[in-house]
């Protein structure tokens, strides 16, 4: 009886579901080399780079679509999909740029004009598959840091890219990360030079405006020696009863004593209470801490997508070095969440934390999936594991599966785990002293995700806590 | 009468606990509930409150002349009912000040009353957290998280003491104190008395009552209301027993 109440408190509506009408670029659905030199050529690319995507094509060709995620969903038809939409006029200024598409930021809080531009965030704004606008880049290139769409980097700093791309997640690293290598359209290139601490929080925003047409998002983050930065990402896309798909991938690299701290707001459309619609978010995310001391700490709030399946991992190979992963993740709707991470401990003296906060709602089901692998050379390795689910209502589910392997038998890892609901008995508490039962919900909400929302950079956690909000708000009477 | 219960029929489950109860409160009047185990007595005090486990089935509870059996349990809280909780549940991760300033602004909107900022409400608490004893800590710790049993109930009061609530059920708020604890929760409860407020005082023991001083003791027994009596009837049931009443009708 209680639970049917809950779930009208947890039915949030999606807000950002609108969608622009650009006059867009989109080439028609189907994925063979020609589609893959098409993309290449629309970049205007240097012809190594069109090496590279046909061999990773190649690869892709070979291997087959995981299913071991304790996910379902219909098949993806790669072919049906559309591998490239961008808006008609490529801008090259700002005054080029549609008015619809500023427009569209507007309406997602991210003003691009110079006048009312963020105040100390630079902001990469991709739109389906092309960067519109990097603000603030060239303040930051006088600190010598380089903040620029991955189109412009392959361009314009080939010695970058061909040193780092693919080599922390290699080409044919998985079906996924294999498809992106091919078709990846745009995304970010972030390099931090020795010693430098970037003055502002750097971050890109992914909306998915196209019909049809999948995401293949790319970004690389280099923190040289010594240096730090923090990156956030946001993404959202409007409200259709087709799946879209998006695919990325996300490599950083930190040097000795640099840090990365990487965050992430997740809130691709969820599709709606029956399925229908959604983006398939199908993300490979991995950091390498190569230096000593170094640090890569990825903080992501998972709220949106029909399905996720994503595993932000650190390769701990820097003695000292450490890695965290702080994540809430939330599946309402019919949403379906396989989330987690690896940290794989090379190094001596490593040191990973694992902070999982699962929420189910409706019908979500939640699945934390996380390996520790401390291996025989990284004496003195280190790893503590909170892996905590939260039910509202009776029709979601939580999973957990963990796997450690240690070969360090001094390793110390902790691995903590807990289920709970979101008791009846909690939720009276609180309306018994006057607090409303969707405040109620939320004030528990939060309180699971404190851990969490505290690792994010503040305008962050503020945004993250009002998307909760929105996410489990609903019509209580 | 502030609080008037007429011929109250409520089960749990599919067991009928409630039989036909009669009670009204007296404003500015201590009432003490004694009785049995399993008589009924936290059943009654979950049936004012709206708690979910209790469906009633016949009769009526009116407060301030209307009937609360159509409120929802927050709407009760604002219009002035508290109830202290057995075993407070826990909160992790949601501040204890945060939850009571939250709870607070929600009386105060209700009542047409301006909301206190956090400076406000900080110095209102701390004066609360000092009078009963309470750590200071108390301000940034998570809602009943790891808090010892006295600290829990002292919690209840300190939540009482800030929303001022007009009906007061203390359910075995005495039960799992020692004689400090119990002396500062008392206190507590004597310092919200007036002649407007009344108290609902559901309670095994006799130790509170000394410090209570209750204007009336009721009998809770077989789900109905069996006597009605001073204070004098408490030395009587601590050396009698409750056997002797169900002889006496």
């Amino acid at each position: 009886m209680e639970n049917k109440q809950i779930d009208t408190v947890v039915a949030g509506d999606y807000k950002l579901g609108f969608e622009v009408d650009i006059e867009t670029d989109t080439v028609e659905a189907g994925l063979d080399e020609n589609t893959i030199a098409f993309i290449s050529q629309k970049k205007e690319e240097p012809k190594w780079m069109l090496k590279l995507r046909l061999k990773a094509f190649e690869r892709w060709k070979k291997m087959s679509e995981p299913h071991w995620a304790h996910l379902d969903y219909e098949p993806i038809d790669y072919q049906a999909i559309s591998y490239f939409s961008a808006p008609k006029t490529a801008p090259s200024s700002l005054d080029e740029v549609d008015p619809k598409i500023l427009e569209a930021y507007k309406k997602l809080g991210i003003p691009l004009d110079e006048q009312k531009q963020l105040q100390g965030i630079a902001v990469d704004a991709v739109f389906d598959s092309v960067s519109v606008k990097t603000t603030y880049s060239e303040e930051l290139n006088k600190h010598g840091i380089i903040f620029c769409s991955i189109s412009e980097a392959i361009r314009e700093h080939p010695e970058l890219i061909k040193k780092y791309m693919f080599s922390v997640v290699p080409m044919s690293d998985n079906y996924f990360a294999a498809l992106n290598s091919a078709v990846f359209t745009d995304g970010t290139f972030v390099y931090i030079p020795k010693g430098v601490r970037c003055p502002m929080e750097l971050s890109t925003y992914f909306r998915i405006n196209a019909l049809n047409t999948g995401q293949f998002e790319r970004t690389l983050i280099v923190a040289d020696e010594g240096s730090y930065v923090s990156y956030n990402e946001g993404c959202s896309a409007p409200t259709r009863d087709e799946h879209q798909l998006h695919a990325a991938v996300v490599e950083l690299i930190t040097m000795k004593d640099a840090e990365i701290k990487y965050s992430t707001i997740q809130n691709w459309y969820p599709g709606d209470a029956t399925g229908k619609g959604g983006i398939y978010n199908f993300v490979t995310k991995r950091g390498l801490c190569q230096g000593e001391n170094s640090k890569i700490s990825w903080t992501q709030v998972e709220t949106g997508s029909a399905i996720t399946w994503k595993y932000p991992s650190c390769i701990l190979k820097g003695d000292n070095s450490v890695g965290e992963f702080y994540s809430v993740a939330v599946t309402t709707l019919a949403q379906q969440a396989d989330t987690g991470t690896k940290m794989i401990h090379l190094g001596k003296n490593t040191s990973s934390t694992i902070v999982s906060k699962g929420i189910s709602a409706m019908k979500g089901q939640n699945t934390y999936r996380g390996l520790v692998k401390i291996a025989s050379s990284a004496k003195g390795a280190r790893n503590h594991s909170e892996c905590d689910s939260l039910l509202i209502g009776s029709e979601c589910g939580a999973h957990t599966f963990p796997y450690l392997e240690s070969k360090d038998t001094q390793g110390q890892i902790e691995h903590e785990a807990s289920t709970s609901k979101i008791s009846d008995e909690q939720l009276f508490y609180l309306r018994q002293r006057g607090i409303n039962e969707e405040d109620a919900v939320s004030m528990i909400v939060h309180g699971f995700c404190k851990e969490v929302f505290s690792q994010l950079p503040m305008e962050y956690a503020v945004e993250a806590k009002a998307l909760l909000n929105l996410t489990l708000e609903g019509s209580v009477g | 009468m502030i609080l008037d219960i007429k011929n109250l029929h409520a089960k749990i489950g599919d067991k009928e606990i409630l039989k036909g109860l009669n009670l009204s409160l007296e404003k500015g009047k201590v009432h003490a509930i004694m009785g049995p185990n399993g008589a009924g007595k936290s059943t009654l005090s979950k049936a004012i409150v709206g708690h979910y486990d209790v469906e009633i089935t016949a009769g009526d509870i009116s407060y301030k002349g209307k009937s609360l059996l159509e409120l929802s349990p927050e709407e009760r809280a604002l219009e002035g009912i508290f109830m202290s909780f057995q075993n407070p549940v826990e909160v992790p991760g949601v501040n204890n000040a945060y939850f009571l300033r939250t709870a607070l602004n929600a009386k105060r909107i209700h009542d047409g009353k301006e909301e206190l900022n956090a400076a406000q409400f900080l110095r209102l608490m701390r004066e609360h957290l000092t009078a009963l004893g309470m750590k200071p800590d108390m301000v940034s710790r998570s809602l009943n998280e790891g808090f010892s049993g006295g600290e829990k109930k002292r919690n209840e009061i300190l939540q009482m003491l800030i929303l001022e609530p007009d009906v007061i059920i203390l359910d075995e708020i005495d039960s799992g104190l020692d004689i400090d604890a119990l002396k500062a929760v008392s206190e507590g409860i004597n310092q919200m008395k007036d002649e407007k407020r009344s108290f609902l005082v559901i309670t095994h023991y006799s130790r509170i009552l000394d410090y209570l001083k209750p204007d009336y003791i009721h009998v809770l027994k077989d789900g109905k209301i069996l006597k009605t009596a001073g204070v004098d009837l408490v030395e009587k049931l601590e050396s009698e027993g409750y056997d002797w009443i169900k002889d006496e009708l």
